[in-house]
């Protein structure tokens, strides 16, 4: 019979020195797919959903199936290709030789940071990755906008599958506000609460991170219920107030997608500092 | 055994037998491990001085970069009384002594060049002293001259085409550290006793060359020796015995530095590892009582002041290869001893906070040398001072230590030698780029025509060229090697002669006068163009590369790249590989040849700011880089290259031996604050932690800034603003500050890869 296939993973793009992704220098994996839209996102080019045949094709042990969703994987990653979004799908292994080639920076406290697009939309991939390092000691971090978490299986399971192998989560809470929440991302906070709570809940540790949009995510009673419910987490070592930049409206114009927050100025030191004050954040 | 009263508490006995400075320090000196909350800030004098100098320097700028000139001395040990920041303010001044009697006033020195230095005059004004001109035209012969008479018609051709450029043919050779410590710890008349002794066993009677040279330099070296303690006299001090003290110990040493610069104008002035070693007086003097530590900071404040006045008359052509007014004047801080102990003084938590007490500076060219072994406080003090002042430059002491020891001084930008016991023979570098269009072309020049036939210049040998549409990789490779082989042959020939023509016409005896006079010779050669050639190879061996030729001239004078390759910079080793062969190649080129006074070969990746001259005359390469356009400095990848990160590019730049490239490899990397962390501790913590990985590796060498470029484009279109008066950023080997250098050359450091990923 012939050997499993190992399943990939669609890559949009690695940064091999991440500074601000986690505690020490990370090697950054950012994955293709999210379905959030959120305004102020710098990179709209980790947009498109990849239609999922991975999973199938490491299932898989016919030669001929797995030929066939070889060739589809193929072409759906030229589609994006020609839709200016470069994705390569790759396995786990490769991925960590890769970042192995790192580890010399990771002393202390640097390991791995696998962000997106929306790292949980590919958690079959995640858990043979984290697998794989985990083997070799490497601290995992998973930076995540907790969009597809649900309590609802198939998703649980897998989730706690990949919880187990995770070190730490970087979580966004982008608004606290669900109508807000929506009105910025096109989706429901809910879930995303949710998912603090339970990691909190199972004694995961976390990062929380919040994007400081001037007029968006300002408002002070806003940032002040945002400071209490984080009050209420066990688990977060630290809040990140992460100012909102402009660097990403170049690739929103490439991709010929309008830009929703035109005129919009990242915020000034005194909101940002106000911010700070209010999430006692760094 | 030599005993002296100054020696007082001073333990160790060889250094007493011998002059050994080495084993001095490793007796005596205290390592320390905790943080810089010891430091004292600015004393009221210092920066009372400070604000003098600042006027100063901003008289010097608003003057176009030279504030005076001396037409009518000509510059010796002893050529001009005292002079001071300011006479009347004298007495504030802990550390004096200046290269003329002005601040800032650049001397005279002809025995490089006359005529460079009479064009050094004209071109800011002066009027050169037509007695001068007679004596060292008619009377006394310069070195340039005495070169240009040897200098063959290939090398002038080579000269012209700029495949070898920035030879010091026209001044000082620079790169010789003289042990200045030696002053300070055993007096003039000690070390002239000891040369005299060397002079009266020189040889056994038969005169052979080297012996009848060695007599006279041994009899030069004692003049000096005896100069320094005239001129030492003129500002109230008697060096004929050791330093007494902190302040003597610093004083000392800094007249022997004096007496080089008042003497020799080369290219790289090193100061040398001075640190550890004044620490042991700092610190006897505060054990006794005698000395606070703002005292202590405000020796350390008062020379380093001095080491940021040294100034040089040069010429257009050399700023141009040299930007912004360097002198490199290397200082070393940190480092491990071979026992394992860190080196690590207060004192190198001193050096370091100059750039706080005084701001940021160029000079003295501040260079960490680091191991991931060093102390933690220090490093992340050192990281700190980086993301705060972008001064520093940090070498790799563990690979540097196994090949120099432990008491090595860096005497250009980079370069290792061992102090007090070595001198270099140095100069220029080898554009490998061009080369490659000389092996692609038969030998001749993309850029300059023959005077006679109006043709392309032929310049290399006459070999047939490449006539295929496409490049072949073997066939390029096969006649690359030929090429390099024979610009590695006239390289090496240039050289001797210019070294040749240096010993007799522009010895350096002040500082050989304070080296060994058994001296180890090295023989620096250099590289230009190295990622260039990479990705060009690189190209024609994982693309294709289609030629274009001239209609006319036959010529290859532009390549169209069909298909993706791997770059130098990403680290992939099918990229990377090569630099590691091409290197290898080029130093087994240079190896097989004779050097000068059986000087030991090495050669060197780093270009300082040269990168943008030889780019300047090199035309299209077969990587993309279009013609005349600047190279990547020293061992950088190409500009946009780079596309994987800033690790991957330090891995890169990692697999290039530094066993095969002992005279450095320089890298210049810049970050962007706000992608190094949160807020200035974690931006120092992510630095340390991107040093070790890099160093462990075994890279030698890395200019850290941590700026934007925002920051860049506003002090080029605002230099007057007052925040970019001592804006000092990191260029390939040397610390410069960014308004000081040409449009040209700022807008190359503008273009270079930032990595500010977020």
């Amino acid at each position: 019979m012939p050997e499993k296939k190992q399943i990939l993973g669609y890559i949009h793009s690695t940064e091999s020195f991440g500074a601000v992704d986690g505690p020490g220098i990370r090697f950054v994996v950012f994955l293709q797919g999210c379905k959030m839209r959120c305004k102020y996102c710098h990179n709209p080019e980790t947009w498109n959903l990849v239609t999922d045949y991975t999973k199938l094709y490491a299932d898989t042990t016919d030669d001929k199936e797995r030929e066939e969703l070889e060739k589809k994987i193929e072409e759906n990653t030229k589609l994006l290709l020609d839709k200016g979004v470069k994705v390569e799908a790759r396995t786990p292994e490769d991925l960590l030789k890769q970042a192995l080639r790192y580890k010399p920076y990771w002393k202390g406290d640097g390991g791995i940071t696998v962000s997106g697009g929306e790292a949980l939309l590919q958690m079959d991939f995640l858990i043979e990755f984290f697998k794989l390092a985990k083997a070799q000691g490497i601290h995992t971090t998973i930076d995540t906008a907790g969009n597809p978490f649900t309590r609802e299986e198939p998703f649980f399971s897998k989730f706690n599958e990949l919880m187990a192998l995770t070190d730490l989560f970087l979580l966004d809470i982008k608004q606290i506000e669900d109508d807000k929440h929506r009105e910025l991302t096109g989706f429901s906070n809910k879930n995303i609460l949710d998912l603090a709570q339970y990691l909190s809940d199972q004694g995961k540790h976390m990062w929380i991170r919040h994007v400081l949009v001037p007029g968006i995510t300002t408002d002070e009673a806003d940032l002040k219920k945002t400071a209490e419910f984080i009050r209420t987490l066990k688990t977060v070592d630290r809040v990140e107030v992460l100012p909102y930049h402009k660097l990403g409206i170049q690739e929103w114009e490439r991709l010929g997608i309008p830009y929703k927050l035109e005129g919009i100025d990242p915020p000034t030191d005194e909101q940002q500092k106000i911010a700070r004050e209010i999430l006692d954040a760094k | 055994m030599l005993q002296n009263q100054e020696w007082e508490s001073f333990t160790g006995r060889l250094w007493k037998e011998e002059c050994n400075v080495r084993d001095f320090i490793q007796n005596n000196y205290t390592p320390y491990d905790g943080d810089e909350s010891f430091l004292a800030g600015p004393t009221d004098a210092t920066n009372k001085l400070w604000d003098k100098l600042q006027a100063l320097q901003k008289a010097e700028r608003d003057n176009g970069g030279v504030l005076k000139e001396d037409a009518d001395v000509v510059s010796s040990i002893t050529a001009y009384g005292p002079g001071y920041i300011d006479p009347e303010t004298k007495d504030l001044e802990q550390i004096v002594g200046l290269q003329t009697d002005e601040p800032l006033k650049r001397a005279f020195m002809p025995y490089g060049g006359i005529k460079m230095a009479e064009e050094a005059l004209e071109m800011y004004g002066y009027k050169p002293n037509e007695n001068f001109h007679k004596i060292f035209t008619d009377y006394h012969k310069t070195h340039n001259q005495a070169v240009f008479d040897a200098y063959t018609p290939e090398m002038m051709a080579a000269r012209h085409t700029h495949i070898v450029t920035g030879l010091p043919d026209t001044y000082g050779r620079g790169r010789i550290v003289g042990d200045y410590r030696r002053i300070a710890l055993y007096g003039i008349d000690q070390l002239i006793a000891w040369k005299q002794e060397d002079k009266a066993n020189c040889g056994d009677g038969n005169m052979y060359d080297d012996v009848i040279r060695q007599r006279e330099e041994l009899t030069e070296q004692i003049r000096r020796l005896q100069e320094m303690k005239v001129m030492a006299q003129s500002y109230g001090y008697d060096i004929s015995k050791p330093a007494s003290n902190a302040k003597e110990a610093v004083q000392w040493l800094y007249f022997g530095y004096l007496a080089a610069i008042k003497t020799q104008n080369g290219a790289a002035m090193s100061v040398g590892r001075v640190s550890t070693f004044l620490d042991i007086y700092i610190e006897r003097d505060i054990k006794a009582g005698k000395l606070t530590e703002a005292q202590a900071q405000e020796l350390i404040d008062h020379f380093t002041m001095k080491l940021r006045m040294v100034k040089f008359a040069r010429i257009k052509s050399y700023n141009e290869l040299f930007s912004g007014d360097p002198v490199w004047a290397t200082l070393e801080v940190g480092g491990i001893g071979m026992d394992g102990r860190s080196m690590v003084t207060k004192n190198d938590y001193r050096f370091l906070h100059t750039l706080e007490d005084m701001g940021p500076a160029p000079e003295p060219n501040l260079t960490v040398l680091y191991s991931s072994a060093l102390p933690n406080n220090f490093k992340t003090y050192a990281a700190k001072i980086s993301v705060r002042t972008s001064s520093i430059q940090y070498e790799n002491d563990d690979v540097m230590k196994p090949i120099w020891g432990d008491d090595y001084s860096i005497c250009c930008c980079v370069s290792a030698t061992q102090t007090g016991k070595e001198m270099q023979f140095f100069g220029a570098r080898a554009n490998l780029a061009k080369c490659l269009l000389y092996a692609i072309n038969g030998g001749k020049d993309e850029k300059f025509l023959d005077k006679k036939t109006g043709k392309p210049m032929q310049v290399g040998p006459d070999y047939a060229p490449i006539t295929s549409e496409y490049l072949d990789y073997d066939e390029v490779l096969a006649k690359y090697k030929q090429m390099l082989d024979w610009l590695a042959g006239l390289y090496v020939n240039i050289l001797n002669l210019i070294q040749y023509m240096h010993d007799k016409y522009y010895y350096e005896s002040a500082e050989m006068a304070l080296i060994d006079t058994d001296v180890r010779r090295t023989f620096a050669t250099g590289i230009a163009g190295f990622s260039h050639v990479i990705d060009s190879l690189s190209a024609i061996k994982y693309a294709k590369v289609k030629v274009i030729r001239n209609a006319e001239t036959g010529l290859a004078e532009d390549f169209e790249i069909e298909g993706e390759f791997p770059k130098y910079g990403n680290d992939d080793d099918r990229a990377d590989n090569i630099g590691v062969w091409l290197l290898h190649e080029f130093l087994t080129d240079i190896k097989k040849r004779h050097t000068y006074r059986n000087s030991e070969p090495t050669t060197s990746i780093l270009t300082i700011t040269s990168n943008v001259v030889y780019g300047k005359f090199t035309g299209n390469l077969p990587d993309g880089r279009r013609a005349w356009t600047p190279f990547a400095p020293g061992a950088n990848p190409s500009y946009g290259a780079e596309t994987s990160g800033l690790l991957a590019s330090l891995n890169s730049v990692a697999k290039i031996p530094y066993e095969w490239s002992l005279d450095g490899i320089s890298n210049t990397q810049t970050m962007n604050p706000s992608a190094l962390g949160h807020d200035e501790a974690e931006r120092a913590e992510k630095l340390v932690s991107a040093m070790d990985g890099y160093f462990d590796q075994g890279a030698h060498h890395l200019n850290v800034n941590v700026f934007g470029k925002d920051k860049l484009l506003d002090a080029m279109e605002n230099p007057d603003k007052p925040e970019y008066a001592n804006f000092t950023i990191r260029v390939s080997g040397y610390a410069v500050k960014f308004i000081s250098l040409t449009r040209e050359q700022q807008l190359d450091v503008i273009n270079r890869t930032f990595h500010d990923s977020l």
